[in-house]
């Protein structure tokens, strides 16, 4: 199966690391996988976006217009993707953030306060990890292994004190 | 990695250790990446002052038989319009990377497929051709920069990745084992005589108009070769199409998608991606088109490789153009729309 993933929210909040981690999860998991950022003038605050796609299959258009998965980590982004989310698809939202309900009821909400969890764990720039750690969780697909090996993609090694606490990050998110 | 990084690691390994640029989005990764790896392996990164400035260098490392390249992304590849004329002109070889943005004009930097005439008909002024190469995928990128050096090389002249602001940006993996075949001998460079051969000259001023002539009528004699010799296409479920549809780069992807679903829906649709767009693959649209009723040419333009579609099957099928431009991206369903709408005037299943 292919599943297309939508990662959105404020520039700053790690949205494309996010979609990165995913991506090379899927790498690590032997799937093929793509991986397409929003590249317009943001910058810390604006709007941030990107696609990933992981299946089985060759990936075609790398372009998500009908995520699987939505993750809106503030408002406008929920405004802006809620209704695009394919029938039966999962929306997860970072719900210090996003003030209102998903109107959607056709497909399944999580909602967790991951900017709060993340400022309380003293990790504040870790809600998006959190978020992650749940969708993983979610969708079943949390083993150690490759969750590892694909941090160790993302995360710079001369930052590899992060892995673990990216990893305390997502366990956070998986646990809640 | 992403598409802008492969073209830059596999351009290093294709050997090129000079490159100058001037940032423009959607490709500054490949200058970035250059910055980085270019000092640590002895090579040259320069930024230069603007993107005529670097072309001109190009000019100059060209001249001197090693591997060079510049990148830029649409407004920025006019700019270095001279520059590819000289180059041409003079018989050198280069790599230029062209990730496109909407246009005309500076446009937007959104991806776009809009300068193919620029590309295919002419990069500058006078006659000349480039070699264009429309990567579809990461992968694509790295071995296509192999290959466009390679070309470059052996017919002494340019060679052009036309890739688009989704190519550039997107992340897949790409594997890097890269076969690069040896640099053929440049006996034309100008490497010094050390005082045992007579000089070479490169130059493009031949004031004589005679001499002048025979330069073109020898280069495209050439170009006749490359036509006949170094087209690069790749066919999708065209055996028993009815319909075909004819992409590059990102809309090949975006029309993969939509020859699936239409599939599904006993549509009898096919595709024909052309990977080089000079020389343009005649041929195989030459075939299709003694099956095929009709032909879809999807594109991020106002339709500028239609035209070479039409020519390619002497108008013996319709084509219609399924499209978006200024920095959009048609959708499968709106290919998928655009191949139903034309089965159903063939009377075919719908």
């Amino acid at each position: 199966m292919t599943r297309q993933f939508l990662f959105s929210g404020f520039g700053g909040q790690g949205i494309l690391f996010a979609g990165k981690f995913v991506a090379y999860k899927g790498l690590m998991d032997g799937k093929n996988v793509s991986w397409l950022p929003s590249y317009g003038p943001e910058m810390r605050g604006g709007t941030a976006s990107c696609g990933v796609i992981v299946g089985d299959e060759t990936v075609g258009s790398p372009i998500v217009s009908t995520p699987d998965v939505l993750v809106a980590m503030n408002l406008p982004s929920l405004d802006k993707y809620e209704s695009t989310v394919a029938p039966g698809g999962i929306i997860f939202v970072d719900s210090t953030l996003v003030s209102r309900p998903v109107n959607r009821t056709d497909v399944t909400v999580y909602a967790i306060p991951a900017t709060q969890m993340a400022s309380d764990n003293g990790t504040p720039t870790l809600a998006n990890m959190i978020l992650v750690g749940k969708i993983l969780k979610v969708l079943n697909d949390f083993e150690d292994d490759s969750v590892r090996a694909a941090l160790g993609k993302v995360v710079s090694a001369k930052r590899a004190d992060m892995l673990e606490v990216n990893l305390n990050a997502m366990k956070l998110g998986a646990d809640y | 990695m992403k598409g802008n990084e492969a073209i830059a690691e596999a351009a290093i390994i294709a050997g090129c250790r000079h490159y100058f640029g001037y940032p423009i989005t959607p490709q500054t990764e490949i200058a970035a990446y250059m910055a980085k790896r270019m000092p640590k392996i002895g090579g040259t990164f320069l930024q230069a002052e603007s993107e005529i400035a670097a072309i001109n260098m190009v000019y100059g490392v060209a001249s001197t038989g090693l591997r060079v390249m510049t990148s830029s992304s649409s407004p920025g590849i006019s700019l270095k319009g001279e520059g590819l004329s000289y180059l041409a002109g003079a018989d050198l070889p280069a790599l230029v990377v062209n990730v496109q943005r909407g246009g005309p004009g500076l446009g937007g930097i959104q991806p776009s497929q809009s300068d193919y005439f620029q590309a295919t008909r002419s990069g500058g002024h006078g006659d000349f051709r480039m070699i264009v190469l429309a990567p579809s995928s990461v992968q694509e990128m790295a071995e296509l920069t192999v290959k466009g050096f390679e070309l470059a090389d052996q017919y002494r002249m340019t060679a052009m990745i036309l890739a688009d602001g989704t190519m550039g940006q997107m992340m897949e993996p790409v594997a890097l084992d890269l076969d690069v075949k040896p640099m053929p001998e440049k006996q034309w460079a100008t490497t010094g005589t050390k005082m045992n051969r007579p000089h070479n000259i490169v130059n493009s001023l031949f004031l004589d108009p005679a001499a002048l002539e025979q330069t073109n009528f020898e280069r495209f004699e050439r170009y006749k070769f490359i036509e006949e010799n170094e087209t690069m296409y790749e066919e999708y479920l065209t055996d028993d199409a009815e319909i075909v549809i004819a992409a590059f780069g990102i809309a090949a992807r975006v029309s993969k998608n939509a020859i699936d679903e239409a599939r599904k829906q006993g549509i009898k649709v096919g595709m024909i991606r052309p990977i080089t767009l000079w020389p343009f693959p005649v041929a195989p649209f030459r075939k299709a088109a003694d099956k095929a009723k009709a032909f879809i040419s999807v594109e991020l333009s106002m339709g500028q490789m239609i035209e070479d579609v039409r020519l390619a099957i002497d108008c013996k099928a319709p084509v219609t153009l399924c499209n978006r431009v200024g920095g959009m991206i048609p959708s499968p369903e709106q290919v998928l729309e655009s191949i139903r709408q034309t089965a159903a005037s063939l009377g075919g299943a719908n």
